[in-house]
């Protein structure tokens, strides 16, 4: 049997730590991975932030970012161990034989050139192609990735497409060389669901096609199930389960595997609504100061104590900007806010310490949204003391209440922001959030930022604290998995508009007005051949059109 | 804790400095205006550590006595526009719109005029006394306090943690000194090092120029003067203060640069 493309033996990786008030020192990240790949097949890389995935993913090309070195093991590619190449047997290598495509394409690309230069930059320089061949070169890969006016659109700058559509330049860019092996890190992961079906399939197709293999890493199982044909599951730098995508999906071995793709499972019974909204949302316009257009058109809801309202849309639909106007930071052109039975001010100065401490807010990044040099103590002490004027022994003793209410304990009391996890962040500031004895709470895309277990732990926390304390939430995210889990009612925005508004039920069965059924059909599901569906379903859909 | 080898060294200078200002009366072996020599520019002895001036007057005791007032003038001066800059800029960034608009207008006019013209016109006008010379060279530099602080101050407005504390209904006074200072305070406690090297170099250079510190009072910029005419005999008078300022100057900036890196620590500031 002949080798392998790439055959990855015993990798080992270390990264220097600064830890503060001590010395640095070296820890290991990634301990001992193996895997092999054949040419045109694609291992997924699937893991948690820290899983080693993307780290894996660059030591494939022999780099390690800032502070990481590969301490152990063999990557060997078309028949030779990198890591023991030279650096101009690496130079050749990479950009030639390997190439990679980033998560975020705007950050990518040079603003200053045009697409064209950077897409056969590497192919030339490699002396792969000429430039007219190259050229030529990308502009078929331009067509086979589905890109609009594939002729032309080299000659524009980066920041004159779409993020999707930037994203499938950088594939573009990856298989312009003729590589024989590509490493996605995360490639649909910024991009809107709607936006992303289109990259996969482009991606997919092209890696069919050209007969590359692929690395592909993600957080998405789901994502993954796609494209792969193989899995690698990984957890702190560890293999925990390696196998055919079939296998993963459907038979998983390992528990943290089977946690994964039963992730966002929550079951949630909707609520029917009871006595008078919380909050009512009238007729409300908006657009930012210095702007001349809307960004919300006369939108409309209601929320009903104890109960959730999801707010989805997409990038740009103005749901953020929605509750922007609710807190005040935004006063609206027209309509009114009723919030618990009075009209309130439209402008955060002019409300009452009551109309603020009723409306509480949780952010999507939990690491920006407290003060890196307050304690936990004091993040959440200062509503108790502001609004309730506690002091002492009573303020520690309702602080260590609500630290038990979030699971964390009287432990994180002294700790900084820096010194917790991502969900422990996120939990203390719905402690915050609680500490004010909230009517209301608006929740901007809470879980958005987390891993898939740790936000589904949160969206139980926030479940399990709406029965104790029978808050609303007015839940604003775009992920229609979350909004399942958690919502009683719906509405679905689009370009500053409610497109869709009721109960859960109603907004998720059919018959769907054209832009849910699109939003729905778009996320990926934990299943094989679903990718495939879709597209076809759509091709069946414009030729009936 | 680890003090680097640096530091320690820019620590022992400055208190020294600082140190020799304060005990300034009980270290000089002489007065600062006394006359205990018949000649002039006599040669370092040992009755004379560091030799005499032009009129007879024990140097060191001259440089110490020099370096209180020069010192003292110039954290007085430091202080003084800190305090002011580093609150109206935070004012200017947390408040916005027209008070920004005043107060970053006003000093850019402040800032059109170079500092030392400035000063020279106000100091040529108001009558040359300690409190009139460090509350000119106060405000003056507080001007660029105040753009530093308010460019801080914008990045952190910015954040969710503000915006919380904003919703929570927070007064202005809570969110500059609570949410806002403590998240500042590493490039203004940086930029103070500098800052007082700066008054230093202004004290010493209005007293040059005879619009600073008066005679007979001692201050470094006053003894280059006083002795300039001495190079010209080889006398080296008039370096000494050159080369306390430069000492002084380095040491400070070797302080202000390990708080720098401590404070800027992953932890938060804690480190």
């Amino acid at each position: 049997m002949s080798d392998p493309l790439v055959k990855v033996r015993d990798l080992k990786i270390g990264a220097t730590v600064y830890p503060p008030g001590e010395k640095p020192h070296d820890i290991e990240i990634v301990h001992g991975v193996s895997f092999d790949l054949e040419k045109g097949k694609v291992l997924g890389l699937i893991g948690e932030s820290g899983a080693g995935k993307s780290t894996i993913g660059l030591a494939s090309m022999a780099y390690g970012r800032g502070g990481v070195k590969i301490t152990g093991g063999e990557v060997w590619i078309n028949g030779r161990d990198i890591l023991k190449s030279s650096f101009k047997d690496i130079r050749a290598l990479r950009g030639g034989e390997v190439t990679y495509v980033s998560q975020s394409a705007a950050a990518s690309f040079n603003p200053a050139k045009k697409i064209m230069e950077q897409v056969t930059e590497a192919a030339i320089e490699q002396g792969k192609f000429s430039k007219k061949d190259a050229e030529a070169r990308a502009r078929a890969l331009f067509a086979k990735l589905g890109l609009p006016d594939p002729d032309n659109i080299g000659e524009r700058y980066p920041h004159q497409v779409s993020g999707g559509q930037l994203q499938r330049c950088m594939t573009a860019l990856a298989l312009c060389p003729e590589p024989d092996l590509v490493v996605f890190d995360e490639p649909t992961t910024a991009l809107d669901v709607t936006t992303q079906i289109d990259v996969l399939k482009a991606i997919k197709e092209a890696i069919r096609d050209t007969g590359v293999a692929a690395l592909y890493i993600t957080h998405d199982l789901a994502v993954v199930a796609q494209v792969s044909d193989d899995i690698m599951v990984l957890r702190h730098g560890d293999m925990v389960e390696y196998g055919d995508v079939n296998q993963i999906i459907n038979a998983p071995q390992e528990d943290y595997t089977k946690a994964l793709v039963s992730v966002r499972s929550i079951e949630h019974e909707e609520k029917a609504p009871t006595g008078e909204p919380v909050l009512s949302v009238r007729n409300i316009t908006a657009r930012y100061k210095g702007t001349k257009f809307d960004v919300l058109h006369n939108v409309n809801a209601d929320l009903y104590p104890g109960q959730t309202l999801a707010v989805v849309g997409e990038s740009g639909s103005g749901k953020s900007t929605l509750a922007r106007v609710i807190t005040g930071l935004l006063p609206p052109r027209e309509g009114e806010i009723e919030f618990a039975g009075r009209i309130l001010s439209p402008d955060l100065a002019s409300r009452t310490r009551d109309d603020l401490r009723e409306l509480q807010m949780i952010y999507q990044m939990a690491d920006v949204a407290m003060n890196p040099r307050q304690t936990v103590g004091t993040i959440i002490g200062r509503p108790l003391e502001f609004y309730f004027g506690m002091k002492g022994a009573e303020k520690r003793t309702r602080i260590i209440e609500l630290l038990d209410e979030i699971e964390l304990g009287e432990g994180f009391i002294d700790r900084y922001p820096a010194e917790l996890s991502g969900g422990q962040k996120q939990r203390v500031c719905i402690a915050r959030a609680l500490a004010a004895k909230p009517k209301m709470i608006i929740c901007d895309e809470v879980t958005s930022a987390l891993d898939p277990l740790v936000a589904d732990g949160i969206l139980k926390l926030l479940l399990n604290l709406q029965k104790i304390e029978n808050v609303a939430y007015l839940f604003i995210t775009h992920d229609l998995a979350t909004v399942r889990a958690i919502s009683d009612n719906i509405a679905v925005m689009y370009q500053g508009r409610v497109q869709r508004y009721g109960s859960k039920s109603e907004v998720l069965s059919p018959p769907f007005d054209d832009y849910t059924d699109l939003l729905l059909g778009s996320v990926p599901e934990m299943r094989l051949g679903w990718l495939e569906e879709v597209i076809a379903n759509r091709r069946m859909e414009s030729a009936g059109n | 804790m680890r003090i680097p080898v640096a530091a320690a060294i820019g620590m022992f200078f400055t208190a020294l400095y600082f140190l020799a200002a304060i005990f300034a009366p009980l270290l000089a072996p002489y007065g600062y205006d006394e006359v205990v020599s018949s000649g002039f520019w006599d040669p370092p002895s040992a009755e004379f550590l560091l030799g005499t001036d032009g009129i007879g007057r024990d140097l060191l005791s001259r440089m110490i006595y020099g370096g209180q007032t020069t010192i003292f003038v110039a954290t007085a001066a430091t202080i003084l526009s800190f305090t002011t800059g580093s609150v109206l800029g935070f004012l200017a960034a947390v408040a916005g719109g027209w008070v920004d608009q005043l107060l970053s207008r006003f000093v850019d006019l402040l800032m059109s005029i170079p500092s030392l013209i400035f000063a020279l016109v106000v100091l040529s006008v108001m009558p040359v006394t300690l409190p009139v010379l460090i509350l000119v060279m106060g405000l003056l530099d507080s001007t660029r306090v105040f753009r530093l602080s308010r460019a801080v101050a914008v990045d952190i407005e910015v954040m969710d943690y503000v915006e919380a504390a904003r919703l929570r209904g927070e007064k202005t006074a809570w969110i500059i000194f609570r949410e806002i200072l403590p998240n500042a305070l590493s490039p203004l406690v940086a930029e103070m090092g500098l800052r007082f090297i700066f008054m230093v170099l202004f004290v010493s250079t209005l007293s040059f120029l005879g619009l600073g510190i008066q005679p007979p009072q001692a201050d470094w910029g006053g003894i280059v003067k006083e002795n300039a005419e001495g190079i010209v005999y080889g006398a080296p008078a008039a370096l000494m203060p050159a080369f306390a300022i430069a000492t002084l100057a380095i040491s400070v900036n070797l302080v202000a640069d390990w708080i720098l890196n401590r404070t800027t620590s992953l932890k938060g500031g804690r480190g």
